[in-house]
């Protein structure tokens, strides 16, 4: 098993060489540059101010000698600057972290809790009355748009019923509430956002675990298990759930670089300041540093998530065995 | 990750547009008066919704309009514009200009103190003077600066400015925030606390920023100019409008910029009218069609009159703007000094179009409903940036008006960055609709004369007429404001008579503003101007603390 860990991980080393190159290519193939948000179209902003600007950010030197150096401060763990404001990328990125990560382990624990009754519920009720109406309402939250439905909640929540605030992360006096209270205020403001970011992931899983369950039902271990006369109860919830739940685990595995990307979407509407926004602003304003900090940190919890899935595949399913 | 949809990118371009710092004057229709005066008191808070999160709050540095506002309430510059738009004393309690233009020397105001305590001085303004000319600082203010020979400063309370040549936009160009000396003097501009942590001389204090979230700034106590009513200042950063406009809904915030739609429809009801006061002024800027005269069908002065006439400048505003804006006719707003009220404006005439248009030659030869030349059709393509929903409308309402003349226009959308990039600085375009922000100061040296046609330069339209250049280097030459004025003028005939845009229209500025808060009084400048003598009554303070 070490092994084959080693291995593993010294195999992500050239393929995340490869994908930091294309993602390099591709970012500066995109046309437009850093430059030109900072001087805009105002009149007062001369083209020899544009000028001076890309030689302080290096703009003006050989692509591939800009990458072999954002590569050299890389290895350094240095992500380096942004254009925008001059912060470290590093700092730009981890204060954005917390929030998003909140938000989207709440959402993804909302969605198991709701989804896998609802999935278990389907499979065992096949066509009845439940599994045709949860289909429904799944794919209804599939389907609406996440911008559209948040809205309507924050006129409802926020306006007409006035019990929850409709943006923000905090409130403006907060800062002199208790520790608790500020808990309490921060827990107002992520159930809008969280309840959106789930009814749109329910569908996914709901699916999944009434089509495993289907699958693990007609197995023919159930059938026995059935016919020694065990409960009907046992007999889903010991023998078939246990085994339905296997692939599940592994799309938890791939769900780990979802947690720290947000939605440009929903933190936009509820004016989060999360890991989405920070992204698209920066491609918007071609920020080339964090773009590729972005990537990295997201290509790299892609390979980990990847492998933890894999290894976990091993640990919950005794067939498998890696050398 | 998933769900990316462009619609985001609207609320991005509009920034550049929408929140420009210009504030201006003019409250509309018959706005209801909001219960009595009341007595002025200190405290409360205003929160003020804002699209955009501020990027770097070292003044120099700061180019957006998030940080713009911001910078705007912490520190100060030597000079300012007071509310009918005229030149006064900020930081400098006067100044002369030497006869033969080439020396401004400022009396700086004495007693005034960093918020940190220490005093200002004429070193504070040497060493922002340095920082905006040093190659190694990335500010895209130096041009201005670049003009000066000498900056000296012979005591503490006095600076001299001496130019190379008489330039009269240099005046202005010192409302630049100046920046404290002592504070920044050994440090690194593009790598420093202080571009997050500002500390300036201005009515209020930075206290706070949470990124992305909110900034907070505190009433300056000690503000030379008196200490200002509201006690906090929460700039809250909601990058959608909808959401915007729900906050303002739930009273989540005192003051945001409407869209024309908001302020003309969805604010007209009893709550808005209750709570809120709307207020309406144009802003200092400008939305209009560039040809590049590189292609020779618009070098005839002609094509370019009858386009004009093709086109109906009120429907434009009409449609696009909801009526919240007046038509353009020249390269300066209808506030400015420089405006010439008597130029030629082009109404709606599609006959004299026609007219104009088969005097050069353009003809519909074939029947086809076409006009065409040696063959080919009239047929051009109108690029527009991505996300600008005014300007989409604006080239559709266009496009269908040239199709009554004959003459077939195209449109073709691009993303914002290869925009200015790839089109713009290339001069890769047909036509091209685009907004200019304008300074106070009217110099508009930049946008028309000849020399400005490089690569990056802003005559992208390669427009060249020789009396202009002569006016326009004329212009920045002369202080005397008579005399500028009637060079100006002349500029905006010219401008007018040979259309090398259309000048559609200037936008309105649409603030709301909660009405709690008084002694807020429209001027040309807009309502900004008198922020820190705005105040609310002690008895209907929100925000106590």
């Amino acid at each position: 098993m070490l092994r084959y860990l080693t291995r593993r991980l010294l195999q992500m080393i050239p393929l995340l060489i490869g994908i930091t190159i294309i993602s390099f290519a591709v970012i500066h193939l995109a046309p437009g540059e850093p430059t030109d948000l900072v001087t805009d179209l105002q009149p007062k902003v001369s083209a020899q101010a544009a000028e001076r600007l890309r030689h302080l950010y290096g703009l003006d030197r050989p692509l591939h000698i800009q990458y072999l150096d954002w590569l050299k401060r890389l290895v350094k763990l240095d992500m380096g600057r942004s254009f925008l404001d001059n912060r470290l990328v590093s700092v730009k990125i981890l204060e954005r972290l917390p929030v998003t990560i909140t938000i989207n382990v709440l959402s993804l624990l909302l969605i198991i809790i709701v989804a896998l009754p609802i999935g278990i519920v389907s499979a065992t009720r096949q066509y009845s009355l439940f599994d045709k109406a949860s289909t429904v309402f799944v794919f209804l939250g599939f389907a609406t748009p996440t911008f559209w439905f948040a809205l309507l909640l924050m006129i409802l929540f926020g306006i007409k019923l006035g019990w929850l605030p409709i943006s923000g992360l905090r409130s403006l006096s907060a800062a002199s509430f208790s520790f608790g209270g500020r808990l309490l205020d921060m827990a107002r403001h992520l159930i809008l956002p969280v309840f959106v970011s789930a009814f749109g992931g329910l569908a996914g899983f709901s699916r999944y675990m009434r089509s495993n369950m289907l699958e693990v039902i007609h197995q023919d271990y159930i059938r026995t298990a059935r016919a020694k006369g065990l409960s009907e109860r046992a007999v889903i919830y010991k023998h078939a759930l246990r085994n339905a739940l296997l692939p599940i685990v592994t799309i938890l595995g791939l769900s780990v670089p979802a947690l720290i990307g947000g939605s440009v979407i929903f933190e936009s509407i509820f004016a989060i300041p999360g890991m989405g926004r920070l992204f698209y602003e920066s491609v918007m304003a071609r920020d080339y540093p964090v773009i590729m900090g972005g990537l990295v940190i997201g290509a790299i919890l892609t390979l980990l998530g990847n492998l933890i899935a894999d290894i976990t595949y091993a640990y919950v399913d005794p067939r498998i065995r890696y050398k | 990750m998933k769900k990316v949809i462009p619609l985001l990118a609207a609320f991005f371009l509009l920034g550049i547009l929408l929140v420009t710092g210009c504030k201006q004057k003019e409250e509309i229709g018959a706005l209801p008066v909001k219960k009595e005066i009341g007595e002025p008191a200190y405290g409360d808070a205003i929160v003020v919704g804002s699209i955009g999160d501020a990027r770097n709050l070292v003044p120099i540095l700061a180019s957006d309009s998030a940080s713009a506002d911001i910078v705007g309430l912490v520190f100060n510059g030597l000079v300012k514009y007071n509310k009918d738009i005229e030149l006064v004393g900020d930081l400098a309690k006067s100044w002369e200009v030497s006869e033969d233009g080439l020396v401004i020397t400022f009396f700086l105001r004495k007693g005034v103190r960093w918020h940190d305590g220490a005093p200002f001085t004429s070193r504070d303004v040497l060493f922002t003077y340095q920082k905006l000319i040093d190659p190694e600082v990335p500010t895209p203010y130096s041009g201005d600066f670049e003009r000066i020979e000498r900056l000296k400063i012979p005591d503490d309370y006095t600076v001299r400015v001496i130019y190379k040549e008489p330039f009269s936009p240099g005046l202005s160009s010192w409302g630049m925030a100046i920046m404290p000396q002592h504070l920044l003097e050994k440090e690194d501009l593009s790598n420093t606390k202080f571009s997050r942590h500002p500390i300036g001389t201005g009515p209020y204090r930075f206290r706070e920023w949470i990124t992305g979230d909110r900034i907070i700034l505190k009433a300056n106590e000690d503000y030379f100019e008196g200490r200002p009513y509201i006690d906090r200042y929460i700039y809250r950063i909601i990058p959608d409008q909808a959401t915007m406009f729900l906050e303002l809904k739930s009273e989540g915030i005192d003051e945001a910029g409407l869209t024309p739609i908001q302020y003309a429809r969805q604010t007209n009801t009893n709550y808005f009218k209750k709570n809120f006061n709307k207020f309406r002024y144009p802003r200092f800027g400008y939305t209009y069609l560039g040809y590049n005269l590189l292609d020779p069908r618009f070098t005839d002065k002609r094509v370019r009159q009858a386009i004009s006439y093709a086109i109906d400048k009120e429907e434009i505003i009409d449609g696009v703007l909801l009526g919240l804006g007046r038509i353009g006719t020249g390269p300066f707003p209808p506030e400015s000094w420089a405006y010439n009220p008597q130029v030629e404006r082009y109404p709606y005439n599609p006959e004299k179009a026609k007219e104009l248009l088969a005097q050069a030659e353009w003809i519909d030869s074939d029947g086809d409903g076409w006009l065409d030349k040696g063959g080919r059709i009239f047929e051009f393509t109108i690029l527009i940036n991505q996300g600008n929903e005014a300007r989409r409308k604006t080239a559709e309402i266009i496009q269908r008006r040239l199709r009554e003349v004959g003459i077939r226009a195209k449109i073709r959308v691009v993303e914002w960055t290869a925009f200015i990039n790839e089109f713009v600085d290339k001069k890769r375009f047909e036509t091209i609709i685009l907004g200019w922000s304008l300074a106070r100061d009217p110099d508009p040296y930049d946008i028309w004369h000849s020399s400005k046609t490089k690569e990056g330069e802003f005559n992208f339209i390669s427009y060249k007429n020789e009396e202009l250049d002569r006016l326009l280097l004329e212009g920045r030459r002369t202080f005397d404001r008579d005399k500028r004025k009637k060079i100006y003028h002349r500029i905006h005939e010219i401008l007018a008579e040979e259309q090398p845009y259309i000048f559609f229209y200037v936008p309105d500025a649409l603030p709301l503003v909660h009405a709690r808060f008084r002694g807020i009084e429209p001027a040309p400048l807009g309502i900004g101007y008198n922020f820190i003598k705005w105040y609310v009554p002690k008895e209907e303070q929100k925000y106590t603390q």
